[in-house]
């Protein structure tokens, strides 16, 4: 039975769509953890609850207008931010209420719609369409591309601001990049995890890469690695047991986070 | 000779405080320029304004003969080794990315090799940043600053919180970049016996430039070093 399952194509297009999410979020959110941004990618996702509602209401695909308020409002953020000096964690609550509030008045406003806000606030891989699959994809390979392409420049405005701006390194714009790709990201992975869940597959791979002490390269391919393992396993293992694939996905990442802690204290990484 | 650096008539005014005042002074190529002054003098508003990292000021910065203002290209010549370059200790990077990052074109591994060889951190270029003591650090940046071989170094305040002997190497290292290589130096210090060791040309800040020329003018008159002492004192005691 176990391997009847990789037979079915709606579990192709799962699995397919799962280890491009993985890739994708563990890249991205390496950078976003770096800057300490670890909660902006849950700010983006619960804004996006806005634009999700907004097109349900509006009848247009809901992905859509969550990408178009996720983005636009993720880059208003850090402007205001910016120009206002307020800092990173207080403008992450401000987006995140936000999003949510503007959700919450478009479902009161509708009358309600409960069936289809269940599965973006929860994830619903084994529901992606042939179409969801080649956008993933898709997107997925212009993200790995541009960080590819600029990798070192976004590395040394996360890594120092002044030192990178003093070299020449255009930081405002670069940190405008992040944004853009850091809701792109977050969006187009709902579909997985769902809006609440998000931010583990940001965070919880590239935390439990930065213990083993390693250099920017190999620590993202063990982000990667931890990541593609953690959503392969919980989209089967959710299937066989039929539990919820996000859960499942994300308490598989804790496991191995929890057992890096566990190999760590008992002294077998360098410390650091 | 040519100059480098021009600054005429560089006034920051803070809303409390006017950092620096109507200062003005040229630095020739090949020139070991340190710069001393007490806390507060603004020595680190004079380099945030150089680095193009403060643009509110009054005056005029040149570099190559260009006005700051107008074109960035200059910091491309620049190699800048901040006061305490500030991250998280456990930065996913080593060595050898610190050098690396920023870069726009492919590394050259030979010639960053034979930098990290110079500066005494080839050993260490599989480390990772946070793991090292405050000199290699301080090496690793120096490092960093000369891979897109510059032409001009600026060092704020280096050696702050850093063993003796990391300091000695130091010394040394600027003494060999700056006759071997001709790189011209600009290095804030409270070392007055280093400066003196070290420089060429002194710059004496306190919010005005009360000297600026050779140091074995400076060093040589005692009225001036006891001037300088007695405006650090003054400042020391401020703080205490």
């Amino acid at each position: 039975m176990s391997l009847e399952i990789l037979t079915y194509s709606f579990m192709h297009r799962a699995l397919i769509s799962g280890v491009a999410i993985a890739i994708l979020c563990s890249v991205v959110g390496l950078f976003l953890v770096l800057r300490r941004y670890s909660l902006f990618g849950d700010a983006i996702a619960h804004s996006s609850f806005g634009g999700i509602a907004l097109g349900l209401l509006a009848g247009v695909y809901p992905l859509w207008t969550a990408y178009g308020v996720s983005i636009v409002s993720a880059l208003i953020i850090t402007k205001v931010k910016d120009k206002y000096n307020i800092s990173g964690d207080a403008s992450i609550a401000v987006l995140l209420s936000s999003g949510i509030a503007i959700g919450l008045v478009i479902i009161g406003l509708s009358g309600g719609f409960t069936i289809d806000i269940f599965s973006f606030l929860f994830g619903s891989i084994l529901l992606v369409s042939v179409n969801d699959t080649v956008l993933i994809l898709a997107l997925t390979g212009i993200i790995l591309i541009v960080i590819l392409l600029l990798y070192r420049q976004i590395l040394y405005s996360t890594f120092n601001e002044e030192q990178a701006k003093v070299s020449g390194i255009p930081v405002e714009k670069i940190n405008y990049l992040i944004v853009f790709m850091a809701g792109i990201t977050v969006v187009t992975s709902i579909q997985l995890v769902g809006v609440l869940l998000i931010s583990a597959l940001l965070v919880i791979p590239n935390v439990t890469a930065i213990m083993y002490g390693k250099g920017f390269k190999l620590t993202a391919i063990i982000s990667m690695s931890f990541s593609i393992f953690s959503v392969v396993a919980g989209i089967l293992i959710s299937y066989i047991f039929d539990i919820t694939p996000a859960g499942t996905i994300v308490l598989l990442s804790i496991g191995l986070l929890a057992g890096t802690m566990g190999i760590k204290s008992a002294g077998l990484l360098s410390k650091n | 000779m040519l100059s480098i650096v021009e600054i005429k008539n560089l006034t920051v005014q803070y809303p409390d405080v006017k950092a620096l005042d109507d200062v003005s002074f040229v630095v020739n190529q090949g020139d070991f320029l340190g710069i001393i002054g007490p806390n507060g003098a603004g020595k680190s508003t004079l380099f945030d304004s150089m680095l193009g990292l403060n643009t509110k000021y009054k005056g005029e910065i040149k570099f190559f003969g260009k006005d700051i203002r107008k074109s960035k290209n200059y910091l491309k010549e620049i190699g800048y080794v901040p006061q305490k370059p500030i991250f998280e200790k456990n930065f996913p990077v080593t060595v050898n990315d610190v050098v690396k990052m920023g870069l726009r074109n492919k590394s050259d591994e030979n010639k960053i090799d034979k930098i990290l060889q110079q500066l005494w951190i080839h050993e260490l270029s599989d480390r990772r940043i946070g793991e090292l003591s405050g000199g290699q650090q301080q090496r690793v940046f120096i490092a960093k600053a000369l891979v897109n071989n510059p032409k001009i170094l600026i060092l704020d305040e280096p050696v702050t919180g850093i063993d003796q002997q990391s300091i000695e190497l130091f010394y040394s290292i600027l003494r060999e970049l700056n006759s071997t290589q001709k790189i011209t130096i600009i290095w804030s210090s409270h070392d007055l016996d280093a400066v003196n060791k070290l420089a060429n040309h002194v710059a004496c800040l306190n919010r005005t430039l009360f000297f600026h020329g050779k140091s074995e003018k400076f060093f040589s008159d005692d009225d001036l070093i006891k001037q300088y002492s007695e405006a650090s004192m003054q400042e020391h005691m401020h703080h205490h």
